[in-house]
């Protein structure tokens, strides 16, 4: 089978943008990623793009070129990103195209998310009474996790401290002002143990990737990236999930995160051992701390020690976020996954510039969780 | 003044509670495997059977996590009083049946602690215009000098006083 390498990445800076569309932007990271590979847009093949707000995000042809390539609309919740990078890796490795594309676009209104819980197929009582917020569920996870594994509330602000300190040195981030971990304790607390500042903020975005055949990569880069495996995974029965009344009892079944991750590994040949730079999904500042064990960097209750020395720091022995993450850059749900593949390209390639980690790193990791508890994996290499 | 009560919806928890029938939530066990389901669900997640019976669960349990919930949730769905007062939620874990999401009474996260026995109550989550209370489950914390001075079979009738608010 053909690998499918990333020879172009395009990325629209993360935040608010009056009056620009989601389709403007989510053309923007195209022309970016096109510019970057060195390609022109009647040369792609085919494509997958991913969007929450915007209904047909394929017709993004328009602004584009009406060039007849097929063009599919992917949604998979907070993975949506994953599943749009993976179909185009696959077409490649099927030998469908030599030249796709993945993009990702969004544009959400301020505020937590709200829906009719209908909509995910839980009754309308669920979200009459309060109950039907995402957010719950991330307090009320890292609540139990901190409880079993000696997680304190300091670490939780280190992570988010770091996220945003991250974010300071990346042009392309929306929240890049610099918080210390005193300043992000002393936030009003949203869903104890979460804090105003723990929390990422649903915002607009796009990103886009370039793929092609690895045997065709050296004609356009002298450092393609490769996308050595995917993975997405739903939620197993008894495993504790977003938006869920109730769940059985009995000995907990592990989150598809670590479904994904053990898939992803073992489909790459790579181990968490080798990652040198990990993007995982930090909704909230707990939800880094606890993707850490389950994507298999860390063991569970390591994480206290590791952040206080300052391993996931850029610097550090495993950086983890270091373009801000989603506490620093926020979440346009489509692109939010392309936008961690942004960062981890320009890592391996070595031009992060005032975020570039240390060395030469080789292996790369990204990982997305969302509703109703599916999770996406992409490991990377040189 | 007399109080009109509402379920926040039907064939969720026993309505009206009385001392023949004491507050319950009502689940399904699956007549194939036995997987017990809250809310109700014909369909089975376990054994995809779509054959399940009506099950009356347990009114106390612990409680296995929490948070709270500090700012007013978008409306819709919420329809609480727009004058919001924080509250906490939390899932406890009923033995042998299963873990289930709901508001929790004590709405100050340090006088919830993971492990507490809790009980079954409602509350009025929301007040309509005509002064109906909409009535929602919830867990309260089991004091444990009240659970020692409770006597035996008094739960069946501290579960009734919604009733009673309602008559008077």
């Amino acid at each position: 089978m053909t690998e499918a390498v990333i020879i172009g990445v395009g990325l629209h800076p993360f935040g608010r943008f009056p009056g620009k569309p989601a389709m403007d932007m989510g053309a923007d990271a195209v022309r970016l990623a096109l510019a970057d590979a060195g390609v022109t847009w009647p040369r792609i093949q085919g494509g997958y793009v991913g969007s929450f707000e915007v209904a047909n995000p394929d017709a993004i042809v328009g602004k584009l070129g009406l060039t007849g390539v097929p063009l599919r609309g992917v949604f998979n919740g907070c993975a949506t990103a994953g599943t749009a990078v993976a179909l185009a890796a696959r077409a490649i490795e099927t030998g469908e195209h030599d030249l796709t594309i993945a993009i990702g676009l969004d544009k959400h209104p301020r505020g937590a998310f709200a829906a009719d819980p209908s909509v995910a197929g839980i009754p309308s009582w669920y979200g009459q009474t309060g109950l039907f917020l995402t957010t719950h569920f991330f307090g009320m996870k890292i609540n139990r996790y901190m409880h079993d594994h000696g997680i304190s509330h300091e670490t939780l602000a280190r992570v988010a401290s770091k996220n945003f300190r991250n974010a300071a040195g990346n042009e392309k981030a929306w929240r890049r002002t610099p918080l210390t971990p005193e300043e992000i304790l002393a936030s009003p607390v949203l869903n104890y143990p979460l804090r105003q500042y723990m929390y990422c903020g649903p915002d607009e975005g796009a990103a886009a990737l370039v793929l092609c055949r690895a045997d065709q990569a050296h004609k356009y880069t002298s450092t393609p990236v490769r996308v050595r495996s995917t993975s997405l995974r739903s939620r197993r029965l008894g495993a504790f999930e977003v938006q869920s009344p109730s769940f059985p009892v009995g000995e907990p079944v592990e989150s598809p995160t670590v479904d994904a991750a053990r898939e992803a590994y073992e489909r790459a040949g790579i181990g968490p051992e080798d990652v040198d730079v990990a993007q995982l999904q930090d909704t909230d500042a707990g939800s880094e701390i606890i993707h850490m064990a389950e994507n298999g960097l860390c063991k569970d209750g390591e994480q206290e020690r590791l952040i206080a020395e300052g391993a996931t720091e850029i610097g550090g022995r495993l950086p983890v976020n270091t373009d801000g993450g989603l506490l620093g850059n926020g979440e346009p749900i489509g692109a939010s996954g392309l936008r961690q593949i942004h960062e981890i390209v320009l890592q391996l390639r070595g031009t992060a510039g005032p975020r570039q980690i240390p060395g030469t790193p080789r292996v790369g990791y990204t990982h997305l969780y969302g509703a109703p508890g599916v999770s996406a994996v992409t490991i990377l290499s040189t | 003044m007399t109080t009109t009560q509402q379920p926040v919806a039907e064939g969720l928890f026993t309505w009206p509670p009385s001392v023949s029938e004491p507050l319950r939530l009502i689940g399904s066990e699956c007549t194939a495997c036995g997987l017990v389901s809250f809310p109700a669900a014909s369909d089975c997640v376990r054994c995809a059977s779509d054959e399940s019976k009506p099950r009356l669960l347990a009114d106390r349990g612990t409680l296995w996590t929490y948070t709270t919930q500090n700012f007013r949730p978008p409306s819709p769905p919420y329809d609480g009083p727009e004058t919001f007062e924080p509250y906490s939620v939390g899932y406890v874990e009923l033995p042998g049946e299963l873990l289930v999401e709901a508001r929790l009474t004590e709405p100050d996260p340090e006088k919830l602690r993971i492990g507490q026995d809790m009980r079954l109550t409602l509350v009025p989550y929301a007040v309509r215009d005509d002064g109906t209370e909409v009535m929602t489950f919830a867990f309260a914390p089991v004091e444990a000098s009240a659970e020692a001075e409770e006597p035996a079979g008094a739960e069946d009738f501290a579960q009734a006083e919604p009733v009673e608010e309602e008559a008077s």
